[in-house]
């Protein structure tokens, strides 16, 4: 996305990104992002996508492709004026704006040009910060996207943290710092779902004192360990991944969620009519505890975390 | 950062009129791409003509669903509302019945002043918010924050009663009222900071509390004889407006209840007292 008041300003930010991935990635395409441009939305950034790969010299030979790509987003974030990455996946789009959704959708053409197996969608309406096509949802890294519901008050915290493991904050609002930590703790350091809840939304003290021993240990553990990456302040959030989804409010659900299933479709959503708009009938409906993930797995991409912390989670299909 | 309402701007808004028609002593209104206002402007509208019952149909998200329905002259309506009733359900209600065949979601009987809310399925997070009279029944369980903040008032004592459980943090701030939750489903078993903050009423529960499971000002005792009538009393209702629930009242009031009551009225009196 290249931002900035003027087309002048935004070609020449396309410019200086084009000569930075000349010199970090073999470009094999690169388009214009479609757009129905009969749609009225207001001051569009230029916006564009490539298909990369990465070319890792000298030292960054030793690094994932991955790790890689992620050092470069931040660099593009953080030193071209005017050029924001904000959908990195293989297999994942982000499409966002300012305007309402469906004009969103219809501006990127989505029912028209896309398909998957996979949706999110969240509207927001900007209260601590200006409103900015960066600053929608979803945010999304590589192939994980969170949206969010809600507000961490801990960001200041989560952010000086996340920057000591090379995330650089800069798009202006605080579900940035959940996209990163789940990048950090999921793909980085491979830990399951159900633990990554446990850092972000952690039980109580008083809780954690009356688990037996074994749970106790791990717990407290988890507190010590990653207390700056303890999400405060209410929220909901919705991570999607390839062939996961997973929803999750604060510990003491400040936030409304809300769960269902039709057959093998799973929903969850901050409220259920949103949920029959699309499915009138449902299976079952049901509201997830406070700081406990419901996490949908699509069959065949079962991430096999099969031990360990039992109970405290639902596991859908 | 705020979750812009589900329903409220989707279709256009030029259902027309017609969309309220009369059927065998009640008037219909189809609700689908109606927005939240719309549809309460008309319940008010057929409120003032003297209509006596409405059914409203495909109702999907729309909020606060018959609040401005007080009237001087208070009158009196009946509703019912077939869909997923929206946030706020019967906020303010003012008299009136309220039947919601389906599921309802937050904050239904938001600071309710009088009359009876029947949910035939599960209500939200927040249900029986700051009510103050009136009667609330949910056929299954609820979510969250049940009764935060109920009172009595002048002379009213609200009373909702829940088929299934509660999640945590039941009875938050509760300052008067009855709450039975007859814990169908078994969710109060493992729900936390009941009565948190609690300062008056009363919640009736039906099976056990542990003592980790409500708030420091709560006292948990066995429900004694005279709240057992009043169990009884409120559980013959609930089954009354719920025949579908396969439980006798004597199967449900075979088990034990626990009562929670605050331990004082003022349970923060001294804590900004120097």
């Amino acid at each position: 996305m290249f931002t900035g008041s003027t087309d002048q300003a935004r070609r020449a930010a396309k410019k200086e990104l084009e000569a930075h991935l000349s010199r970090k990635f073999n470009d094999y395409f690169d388009e214009e992002i479609p757009t129905d441009d009969s749609v009225f939305v207001r001051d569009p950034p230029l916006l564009w996508r490539y298909f990369v790969l990465p070319r890792k010299e000298g030292e960054d030979e030793a690094m994932a492709d991955s790790d890689y790509i992620v050092s470069q987003i931040m660099a593009v974030n953080t030193k071209i004026e005017n050029a924001y990455v904000f959908s990195s996946g293989k297999n994942m789009g982000c499409f966002k704006g300012v305007g309402y959704p469906e004009e969103i959708g219809e501006y990127f053409m989505l029912d028209r040009l896309y398909r998957a197996h996979t949706w999110t969608v969240h509207g927001r309406f900007p209260t601590n910060t200006q409103a900015w096509w960066g600053g929608a949802h979803p945010f999304g890294l590589l192939d994980t996207t969170v949206v969010h519901n809600g507000e961490v008050s801990s960001y200041g915290t989560n952010r000086w943290y996340l920057e000591m493991y090379g995330y650089a904050c800069t798009l202006q609002t605080d579900t940035e710092v959940i996209a990163y930590a789940a990048d950090l703790l999921m793909r980085r350091q491979r830990l399951p779902i159900e633990i990554v809840a446990k850092i972000l939304a952690p039980p109580i003290w008083a809780a954690i004192d009356r688990m037996d021993e074994k749970e106790k240990r791990l717990m407290t553990a988890l507190r010590m360990t990653y207390g700056p990456l303890l999400m405060n302040g209410p929220f909901a959030v919705i991570i999607g991944e390839t062939g996961r989804m997973v929803g999750l409010t604060d510990r003491i659900r400040l936030r409304p969620l809300t769960a269902a299933t039709r057959g093998e479709i799973f929903y969850i959503s901050s409220e259920e009519a949103s949920i029959r708009l699309i499915s009138p009938h449902l299976d079952r409906v049901w509201t997830p505890r406070g700081g406990e993930p419901v996490i949908a797995e699509m069959k065949g991409y079962e991430k096999g975390y099969e031990k360990g912390h039992e109970k405290g989670y639902e596991r859908i299909c | 950062m705020m979750i812009r309402a589900a329903v409220s701007k989707g279709r256009p808004s030029s259902v027309p009129k017609a969309g309220v028609s009369a059927g065998a002593g009640a008037v219909s209104i189809d609700a689908a791409g109606l927005e939240t206002r719309e549809l309460n402007d008309r319940l008010r509208e057929l409120l003032l003509s003297g209509t006596k019952r409405v059914e409203i149909s495909h109702v999907c998200g729309q909020r606060y669903i018959g609040t401005r329905l007080y009237t001087p002259e208070r009158h009196q309506m009946e509703i019912d509302i077939r869909g997923t009733a929206g946030n706020d359900l019967a906020a303010f209600l003012s008299g009136h019945k309220i039947t919601v065949h389906g599921n309802a979601q937050d904050g239904v009987g938001n600071t309710m002043d009088s009359g009876e809310v029947v949910v035939r399925g599960r209500a939200g997070d927040v249900l029986g918010f700051s009510m103050r009279g009136g009667e609330i029944y949910v056929r299954d369980g609820c979510g969250y924050r049940a009764a935060l903040h109920m009172k009595d008032c002048e002379g009213k004592r609200p009373v909702l009663v829940v088929g299934g459980g509660a999640q945590d943090f039941l009875g938050e701030y509760m300052a008067g009222g009855v709450v039975i939750i007859l814990d169908f489903d078994g969710e109060s078993r493992d729900a936390s900071f009941m009565g948190t903050g609690m300062h008056g009423g009363v919640i009736y529960l039906r099976g056990t509390a542990r003592v980790d499971q409500v708030g420091a000002q709560v006292e948990i005792s066995p429900a004694d004889e005279a709240d057992r009538e009043l169990i009884e009393e409120y559980v013959s209702r609930y089954l009354e407006r719920f025949p579908e629930v396969e439980m006798t009242k004597e199967e449900i009031l075979a088990s034990p209840f626990v009562r929670l009551t605050p331990r004082s009225k003022r349970p923060y009196s001294g804590l900004y007292a120097y």
